[in-house]
């Protein structure tokens, strides 16, 4: 390829052929155009006459000028032009692509991938073979080399891992191979011991070019909890001058989508390479993070997820009541206090009001029995998934709760009494404890010898014991019990909760004992012998780009492994073990970054060699264009368009010009003025009476909706002390339902199904009070059909999901019938078809001297009808009536019937069941003649 | 498209149909033997009532007009005038140069021709006279069957393919005394024409030119190169700048016109120019008064 300056040319010989271009001139400027041959009979007339000019016409200049440019571009086109064309690579060994894909090549992963295909693309034409080598997963038997073209498939299946990924074991596959190559190394910019071996290890095969980013690789140290207050750090490998990063701590908003919850502005100083800053916020809201991410950045460093070292537990604590004041070492909560103050939200007070305040753990020490309601309450709170922890003491052993069998809120049925050991009255030692096995969330917690148990509450025997025995004595007597309950569990330590009984409180063993329960969390990192002997499950996993993704079925980590360095088998996440959770992070708590250091022949180059671009399509392009415009211009020159013909190829051109689509700019103004227009519309709905109406998408349908309510509206006002507002369209899945008194939903074939949200939207209006008035307006044709007519069926897909009671047709007695109006009829534009209302309770009884049973105390949720009400009560901008209903005076009555209905519906809605007051039956019973 | 008999003939009908019977004038006649319906301004045969003449040796009994005999002592008798037909000839180019027309909107004037002839054909037949072709067989004659045949011979002669590239008059079996009309474009050569019109001016022929010419012939509205060419290709001019041609074009144009003018002055005939995208009623018009006895 010969290369002048940025352009270069595939096949150079073609460019001879411009030297044929003053030759065309020559031609082109002596041949004239053709002539046009016409017939004419007076040519008799013309024989003779000579042209005035003596000069032969010729082809104008810039004619001249159009083809000789088309020519020539047609050349260049042919002639292969490149672009930035890549420099020819002296050697023809083989490349290699080594991409180091640890967590820090996350940031810039696609520029790295676009070079690796730039250096396949390069490779390709030189006809060299390519192996692409990854740092993370290295090929076990050699170096693979292939053609170039194989490898651009595999490109897209390789992604960043999200841990450290060490060198080493590169050294020791290059070193191995024999092969002579050239080396594009990738390289994620951190220090590493291994980097100079590796690095001598390739040029000692070929030369290497190093491809890193200058920009400076952030990461964020996992979150802490301490004092109130939250810390967060963020690292950056090289110094370098200030700079403004912003952590944002993402978490579940109560409806449950992720959003930010709250922000952190980090400021690196000049030359420093960490920024730490502090984040406070309400316990709600930290409870709620479950993760810290660096803005801007997508690499699994700058993502610190948050675990329960941030999150505290309410425990609320119960004691029996003590009327021994000033002895509180003695008290049983005491020891709770002190163990679980620091770590944990502590609630007291009585059992309802702690139940109430939904607490995780509640503790009731040396609380023998409770009241009946109180036990259903904790029993019930238990099984939603709540732990009760109990501990025994004196009233428990004096009780005998749980003696005859078991107790609910015990786990176990005990003997009576108690057990004495070691005291002054009882023979033997105080016993210690045996250690826990395996089966126990205790197990792996070192047994200190100082723990012994003097008294105690003893375990009924029984089948099912064993199984619910966490911790034992050394001679196998029951200490801790558990069994589950629902969702949750119920913990009884057969001692007490002070050091009566044995020095267990006193302990630090209680302490771990009571995290493993977990009661309480932990702020600090838990070390490795905490975890011995627990078995973690990756509840979430962290991908190289920082993204969460769905952990699926892998196996548990051994609670040891977990304090370690994130790799292969334990990939950064949130593990969970039982109720605990412990977020394995990519950045050590004492991480400090390094950039990567290389010796002064290496400098590492970014960005690459831009990639050459093949313009031979945009000049044929340019020489076809030239061409048709040759055409143009020629038959403009010859005459050939003159006139009509003329005027009607301009404005072909005209209209096939492309021009900038500026009604998409003008239609999202559109929507966001319409979206403020809707949020004033429904402050205004919330201000006075407001009938709303369901836009079905069907503009007809919403017309004649929204007139008919107009029209019902007006007839309030004139009729009744009702003043609506006027009427609105509602979008069920944006607005706010709860603001309309009613909602009338013309149903039609193919209305769109609302989605679950808006179901629950709807569930919410209806139970709040709020009244649905479903139209399927066929009632003509809705007698033949038998009910199954295309609109009842869609209003029966519509209408599952809500929580519509039972319903029934309006009975002669309903209230419906005598709100405002005395109506025996409810009819639309149609007459005849039955409403559908709330069924009344069957028993309701018809009191001697009243003319209505007492029905229904509050509001039908909905009313179903075929009657097409909205056309009937459909007026117009002048007033007058949109729709006829049926015919002459006759239908002008069925029109005021459907008004009366109208009303009678709103009035029901409003007030409810006022008119089945006593008061007006005298009234009643005078207006109906009986 | 040749228009067919039938069409053409009720085309040409329809546009006689709102002008009054043609009576041709007649200036001198020789005697003749046949009737009709025009004048002679002498008393002889006819129907007309001319004047009375004193009856002489040899009258019946019969021709006595007795009324006016009443007034006087002499009888007499009356004398009607002596009415004659009227031939009119036609001559219609049939030449290659006037099967041309520049648009499809535009007749050809060949058509246009014939559809002026037999519309005067009509009129004149339904004043009894006689009509008929210079090229035709057989006398003219008077009559609605002589129209077919005119409109046959028309048509016939539109299939004709070894016609000449111009036409010119045929002035050989004009009777004497007739009325001619010459129908064509003139563009051949300008001493046939003028032999053509001595011949029956000789004859004592007197009658019409009428030239058909097409739009662009008038206007001569062509730009840039072109090489003209006639319809059977047998001239050809090539202008490399047509535009530059038009006004000696034009010049030319109009000098033809003005010699067929003088020409036509000279004999006595009457000259018009009629352009193919006008409607024909104007020059029919202009015929018609053309034929008109002059009053």
């Amino acid at each position: 390829m010969v290369v002048f300056g940025p352009i270069g040319f595939g096949a150079p010989w073609l460019l001879a052929g411009l030297l044929a271009l003053p030759v065309l001139w020559v031609l082109l400027r002596a041949v004239p155009p053709a002539p046009i041959r016409r017939r004419f009979p007076a040519v008799v007339l013309l024989l003779g006459l000579k042209d005035e000019t003596a000069q032969a016409q010729k082809t104008p200049w810039w004619l001249l000028l159009l083809r000789v440019l088309a020519v020539g571009a047609m050349i260049v086109g042919f002639a292969g032009p490149v672009v930035n064309p890549q420099a020819k690579q002296d050697g023809s060994s083989p490349v290699l692509v080594f991409i180091e894909n640890g967590w820090a090549s996350a940031a810039d992963w696609s520029a790295r991938i676009s070079r690796v295909r730039s250096a396949l693309e390069k490779a390709g034409q030189a006809g060299r073979p390519v192996a692409v080598v990854v740092s993370g997963d290295l090929p076990p038997e050699g170096l693979p080399f292939m053609a170039a073209g194989a490898w651009g498939g595999r490109l897209a299946g390789l992604a960043p891992v999200p841990w450290d990924v060490a060198l080493s074991p590169a050294v020791d596959v290059i070193t191995q191979s024999e092969a002579e190559f050239d080396t594009l190394w990738l390289s994620d910019g951190l220090a590493q011991a291994a980097r100079s071996p590796l690095l001598r290890a390739f040029e000692a095969h070929g030369q290497v070019e190093v491809f890193q980013s200058p920009a400076a690789r952030l990461g964020l140290r996992p979150s802490t909890f301490s004092d109130g207050v939250i810390h967060l750090t963020a690292l950056r490998d090289a110094p370098g001058p200030a700079r403004d990063v912003v952590v944002a701590g993402i978490g579940p908003d109560p409806s449950g989508t992720l959003r930010v919850l709250s922000q952190l502005p980090l400021s690196f100083a000049p030359d420093q390479r960490t920024a730490s800053a502090q984040l406070s916020l309400p316990p709600e809201l930290r409870n709620r993070i479950t993760r810290f991410r660096i803005q801007g950045i997508d690499s699994a460093g700058a993502v610190s997820l948050a675990d329960d070292s941030l999150r505290r537990r309410r425990v609320a604590l119960l004691g029996g009541a003590s009327g021994r004041e000033g002895l509180e070492l003695l008290s049983p909560l005491h020891f709770l206090h002190q163990a679980l103050q620091p770590t944990a939200d502590l609630l007291e007070g009585t059992l309802a009001d702690l139940l109430r305040a939904s607490p995780d753990v509640i503790i009731l020490a040396d609380v023998a029995v409770l009241s009946s309601p109180d036990q259903k309450a904790v029993a019930k709170w238990v099984a939603q998934g709540g732990l009760l922890l109990r501990f025994a003491g004196p009233r428990l052993a004096a009780s005998d709760a749980g003696r005859d069998g078991e107790d609910i809120l015990l786990p176990v049925r005990l003997r009576a009494g108690g057990r004495t050991v070691g005291g002054a009255m009882s023979w033997g030692e105080p016993r210690t404890l045996a250690p826990f096995s395996d089966v126990s969330p205790f197990f792996g917690l070192n047994l200190p010898e100082d723990v012994t148990v003097r008294a105690q509450v003893l375990a009924e025997p029984g089948p099912d014991l064993f199984a619910r025995v966490i911790a034992t004595l050394a001679d196998g007597t029951p200490l801790v019990t558990r069994k589950t309950l629902g969702d949750g569990q119920i913990v009884l330590f057969h001692v007490s909760a002070n050091a009566e009984w044995s020095t267990l409180p006193l302990s630090g063993l209680f302490m771990q004992m009571l995290n493993r329960l977990a009661v309480s969390t932990q702020p600090a990192r838990p070390v490795a012998d905490e975890l011995k002997g627990t078995v973690w499950v990756a509840k979430q996993l962290l991908n190289g780009f920082g993204q969460i993704d769905v952990a699926g079925d892998r196996p548990g980590v051994q609670g040891t492994r977990l304090v370690q360095a994130p790799a292969d088998d334990l990939p950064p996440g949130v593990y969970g073990s039982d109720d605990r959770r412990i977020a394995v992070n990519v950045i050590a708590p004492d991480r400090v970054l390094a950039p990567a250091q290389w010796p002064a022949r290496i400098s590492p180059v970014w960005g690459g060699a831009p990639r050459a671009r093949d313009i031979s399509g945009w000049v044929l392009a340019l020489a076809l264009g030239a061409l048709a415009l040759d055409i143009f211009a020629s038959l403009v020159l010859t005459g050939r368009l003159r006139g009509a013909k003329g005027l009607t190829a301009g404005l072909v051109l005209i209209t096939l010009w492309p021009h900038p689509d500026m009604a998409q700019a003008q239609a999202q103004d559109q929507v966001q003025d319409q979206a403020l227009a809707v949020q004033d519309r429904v402050i205004s709905a919330a201000a006075n009476v407001t009938l709303a109406h369901v836009l079905t998408g069907d503009a007809q349908v919403d017309r004649v909706a929204f007139a008919g309510l107009t029209g019902l509206s007006d007839e309030l006002f004139r009729r009744t002390s009702v003043e609506p507002a006027p009427p609105v369209g509602v979008h069920l899945e944006t607005d706010e339902l709860a603001v309309f008194a009613l909602l009338y939903w013309p149903v039609i074939a193919d209305q769109p199904l609302p989605s679950a949200e808006t179901y629950l939207r709807l569930n919410r209006y209806l139970n709040a009070g709020g009244m649905i008035l479903f139209d399927t307006r066929d009632g003509d044709v809705a007698g033949f059909a038998n009910s199954s007519t295309p609109a009842a069926a869609r209003l029966r897909t519509l209408a599952r999901p809500l929580e519509i009671p039972a319903l029934e047709p309006v009975p002669e007695d309903h209230v419906l019938t005598r709100a405002f109006y005395l109506l025996t009829e409810f009819p639309g534009r149609y007459i005849g078809r039955a409403v559908w209302v709330e069924a009344a309770p069957s028993d309701a009884p018809l009191a001697e001297g009243m003319p209505f049973r007492n029905l229904n105390d509050g509001v039908s949720p909905v009313v179903i009808g075929a009657n097409d009400w909205a056309a009937a009560w459909a007026v117009g901008a002048s007033g007058a009536p949109m729709f006829p209903v049926g015919r002459g005076l006759a239908g002008e009555r069925q029109r005021e019937m459907a008004f009366r209905f109208g009303v009678n519906l709103v009035m029901h809605v409003l007030t409810g069941n006022y008119k089945s007051d006593q008061v007006h039956v005298p009234a009643l019973l005078e207006r109906l003649g009986l | 498209m040749t228009p067919q008999p039938i069409p053409l003939r009720s085309r040409a009908e329809g546009l006689a149909a709102h002008l009054p019977p043609l009576l041709a004038e007649a200036q001198h006649l020789a005697a003749s033997v046949i009737l009709g319906e025009h004048g002679r301004r002498r008393p002889g045969l006819g129907d007309a009532f001319w004047q009375y003449r004193p009856a002489i040796q040899g009258d019946s009994a019969r021709a006595i007009d007795w009324r006016r005999s009443a007034r006087s002592d002499q009888h007499f008798v009356q004398e009607k005038e002596w009415q004659a037909t009227q031939t009119v000839m036609f001559w219609v180019d049939r030449a290659m140069s006037m099967q041309f027309s520049s648009a499809a909107d535009v007749p050809r004037k060949a058509d246009r021709a014939a559809v002026l002839a037999l519309a005067a054909a009509v009129l004149l037949v339904r004043g009894g006279e006689r009509v008929g072709l210079t090229n035709m067989s057989g006398a003219p004659k008077a009559g609605r069957l002589q129209l077919d045949r005119l409109a046959r011979a028309l048509e016939a002669e539109n299939h004709a393919e070894d016609s000449a590239e111009y036409g010119t008059p045929d002035a050989n079996l004009l009777p004497a005394h007739a009325r001619a009309v010459f129908i064509s474009d003139f563009m051949g050569d300008m001493a046939g024409v003028r032999s053509a019109l001595t011949k029956a001016a000789d004859r004592g022929v007197k009658g019409v030119l009428m030239q058909v010419l097409d739009p662009v012939e008038e206007a001569f509205p062509f730009q840039g190169r072109m090489i003209f060419e006639s319809m059977k290709a047998t001239l050809r001019h090539e202008s490399r700048m047509a535009g530059a041609l038009r006004d000696q074009y034009q010049e030319r144009l109009g000098a033809r016109k003005d010699a067929l003018w003088s020409l036509a002055q000279s004999v006595g005939w009457q000259y018009h120019c009629h352009h193919t995208d006008d409607t024909p009623a104007p020059a029919f018009l202009w015929l018609y008064h053309a034929l008109e006895r002059p009053r």
